[in-house]
């Protein structure tokens, strides 16, 4: 079989310190995204437990495994969790929820508890969009805006490079720095055209890094158009996958004159971290659990 | 809060912002849109909004254009239809 560099990790987590059964408000959040899918479960307003997964061909699945996995060793039941939100792209598909929130929302709030309350500026840089989210001291948004028509400057198109260039996808954003001098951004970040242009560099002569370090370069240069449209007002942090590929990261922030906040948690969890966060004031609001 | 509803591509940008806080919620917009393109949404913080229907987000260019054409630049009647000023075209 040959090896599928685009194939990142899944993995699941929880805090051991935490007995959850002391616990008055059990909350999940879930995030069906177009790539990737996570489970957040707080109990009483702490992170206890979370996993991370590729989303399958069906959403309602994808939800269920998301949450079995966070679950899994917990000794957690969902007859234990007060209130469920799903959010993500299949937000109406997941079975288990008691309410629908956008990502938008719960990626403000998520970041919010992430990054602590002075975060202004949240560049979501999921599987298949990119969010621009500006919110305010509680996390909630301010001003938000979304590209989800193209799909240059994604996880996805990272992903697809990944394979192209035969490098896993963990190891693009270091190796990128592997270079004697920065080139030039590639021209088109267009994940269908990325093929012909990364091949042609390649038969130039170019080394493998320096593909990957203009490819990184452009996707940062692409990014930091979109976030200028809204504006960057500091602090500035990044969730999603992306956020964890240092060579687009370094990137971007060097362009736009700024540092990232260090992320406290995994940086793909932020939506579904939102919604157990808004999960646990809603199980409140609605008499699901005394205030 | 202000949404930014669009996309940007190859060809630029297009967004129309409508600012949450300015929006009544009167509907004048709705009616006034000649391509159906605006709808009265309930957003995450409960509040009743204007907002792009979601299957014009991906295409709004081809939406709006009737009401852009090339050689002149009308006023656009959503926006002049809102009183507060709440709707942006940012092309």
């Amino acid at each position: 079989m040959t090896t599928e560099y685009w194939r990142w990790k899944e993995y699941n987590w929880k805090d051991p310190d935490i007995d959850w059964k002391e616990a008055r408000n059990i909350t999940v959040g879930v995030d069906v995204g177009s790539v990737s899918s996570q489970a957040v479960v707080m109990t009483d307003g702490e992170l206890f437990a979370y996993s991370n997964m590729r989303t399958g061909s069906d959403s309602p699945e994808s939800a269920e495994n998301a949450l079995n996995w966070a679950l899994e060793d917990t000794g957690l039941t969902l007859d234990d969790i007060h209130y469920a939100v799903g959010t993500g792209y299949g937000r109406i598909n997941v079975p288990f929820a008691d309410r629908a929130i956008t990502e938008i929302a719960c990626h403000g709030r998520g970041a919010n508890y992430m990054y602590g309350p002075t975060v202004r500026t949240i560049l979501d840089m999921g599987g298949q969009d990119c969010k621009v989210i500006q919110v305010d001291e509680k996390g909630k948004v301010q001003e938000f805006l979304m590209n989800d028509k193209c799909a240059a400057g994604t996880g996805r198109g990272m992903e697809v490079f990944a394979d192209l260039l035969e490098i896993p996808i963990e190891e693009i954003g270091e190796l990128s720095f592997q270079i004697e001098e920065e080139p030039e951004p590639v021209s088109s970040t267009c994940v269908i055209f990325a093929k012909t242009e990364a091949t042609g560099l390649l038969r130039q002569g170019w080394p493998k890094n320096d593909v990957l370090a203009a490819y990184c370069s452009a996707m940062a240069l692409r990014v930091v158009a979109l976030i200028e449209r809204v504006g960057v007002e500091e602090d500035f942090a990044i969730t999603g996958g992306i956020a964890k590929n240092a060579g687009v990261v370094q990137r971007l922030t060097k362009q736009l004159g700024l540092v990232a906040l260090e992320p406290k948690h995994d940086t793909q969890i932020a939506g579904a971290l939102g919604g157990a966060l808004f999960a646990q004031t809603l199980a409140v609001k609605e008499g699901r659990v005394s205030a | 809060m202000k949404a930014n509803y669009g996309y940007h591509d190859g060809s630029g940008d297009f967004f129309i912002t409508i600012d949450s806080n300015l929006c009544t919620g009167c509907v004048e917009c709705i009616s006034a849109c000649p391509a159906d393109v605006l709808e009265m949404i309930t957003d995450d913080y409960d509040d009743v909004v204007a907002a792009v229907k979601e299957e014009h987000r991906k295409k709004i260019k081809y939406s709006c254009a009737e009401c852009k054409p090339v050689d002149e630049q009308p006023p656009l009647p959503c926006v002049s239809a809102c009183e507060p000023g709440a709707i942006i075209h940012s092309w």
